[in-house]
């Protein structure tokens, strides 16, 4: 019931950032899945098929084509589907107007994308770990808001 | 028309474990603490019933004694942040060693190899958790909620909360007022 993994996604057009992402995942000390998509397209067709396993974190990035990572997020939280999901916004921008809008609607991370390998692990399990928290004790989604 | 409930959790889980096991027939005595104390012992058929009616509510059977204390551990935290009427003032290292009778070492070991995180992690995100709620329900000041919940000055409570979450109590307070808005367009 409680198994001791964690389904994570990303959507991330850039190939570079897909590979050090998936990389980072996998020295963490907590078990991930991790599936990638390139664009939001891709992502939002898979959350709307009928098989899609939704994940318990999903990480966005912000600019994308076809469809942009903000799209997403206001598709996603319009549907009741995709409560449990926490989404993370994953992006260059570290602009205070981005951050807060992204929160309002309905974002529950914010990550500026760290520079080095060594930062994005630290900060990818800082935000595994938390979430964990929040799904094993049942903490108030409503409430889960983090920046890092 | 729109109303707001109140509810205390721990009343609630304590209510739908009570009413379940009370619909399964089996004798049973209420220990406190997520503990209860089961007359004989049912059959497996019986006990399996239980766990499937349980799940509906999210509420797990613990298996293994690690997880247990682990559990155990998690609701001395929480009743020691939100019930008021403890005595903040001891230590919380000797408060969950002398209430659950073992070593602060060995507690915390265990408790860092189940979670991912440390008690004092733990404690604080239940604090920050607990802040937020104040702030939302309760209308409170940060100088009430850091007086509250023992905390030695606001800016205190201000710090740990823009560690623990990246973002001050005040934009915390604006986002979620923010989002309500958005919600009634």
């Amino acid at each position: 019931m409680n198994e001791n993994y964690i389904n994570v996604v990303l959507a991330d057009d850039d190939e570079d950032d897909r590979l050090f992402f998936s990389e980072a995942f996998d020295e963490l000390k907590i078990k991930t899945r991790v599936s990638t998509f390139n664009d939001g397209v891709y992502l939002m067709d898979y959350f709307n098929s009928e098989d899609a396993i939704l994940p318990q974190v999903l990480f966005l990035d912000l600019n994308m084509p076809r469809k942009s990572g903000l799209e997403c997020l206001k598709e996603l939280r319009a549907d009741e589907k995709f409560n449990d999901v926490a989404i993370a916004i994953y992006s260059t921008s570290s602009s205070e107007e981005d951050v807060e809008n992204t929160f309002v609607l309905g974002a529950n991370i914010y990550i500026k994308k760290p520079s080095d390998f060594k930062s994005l692990k630290k900060v990818l399990s800082d935000v595994v770990t938390l979430n964990w928290q929040y799904h094993t004790n049942g903490l108030n989604k409503d409430n889960f808001l983090l920046r890092l | 028309m729109k109303i707001f409930v109140k509810f205390d959790l721990h009343s609630v889980c304590t209510k739908v474990l009570e009413n379940t096991l009370n619909n399964t027939q089996i004798k049973h005595t209420m220990l406190g603490f997520g503990e209860v104390d089961l007359q004989g012992s049912p059959s497996k058929e019986t006990m399996e019933e239980l766990a499937e009616k349980l799940s509906e509510y999210h509420i797990e059977i613990v298996q293994d004694q690690k997880s247990i204390l682990v559990q155990k551990i998690k609701d001395t935290i929480i009743d020691m942040v939100f019930n008021e009427d403890n005595n903040l003032h001891v230590k919380s290292s000797v408060y969950l060693s002398e209430t659950l009778d073992h070593s602060y070492g060995y507690l915390a070991n265990l408790f860092s190899e189940v979670t991912y995180t440390s008690i004092e992690n733990f404690i604080i995100l239940q604090k920050i958790e607990y802040t937020k709620q104040l702030i939302l329900k309760e209308n409170l000041s940060l100088t009430e909620i850091a007086f509250k919940l023992n905390y030695s000055s606001v800016a205190h409570l201000s710090t740990q909360f823009k560690k623990t979450t990246g973002i001050t109590p005040s934009s915390f307070q604006r986002i979620i007022a923010k989002r309500k808005e958005l919600l009634k367009k």
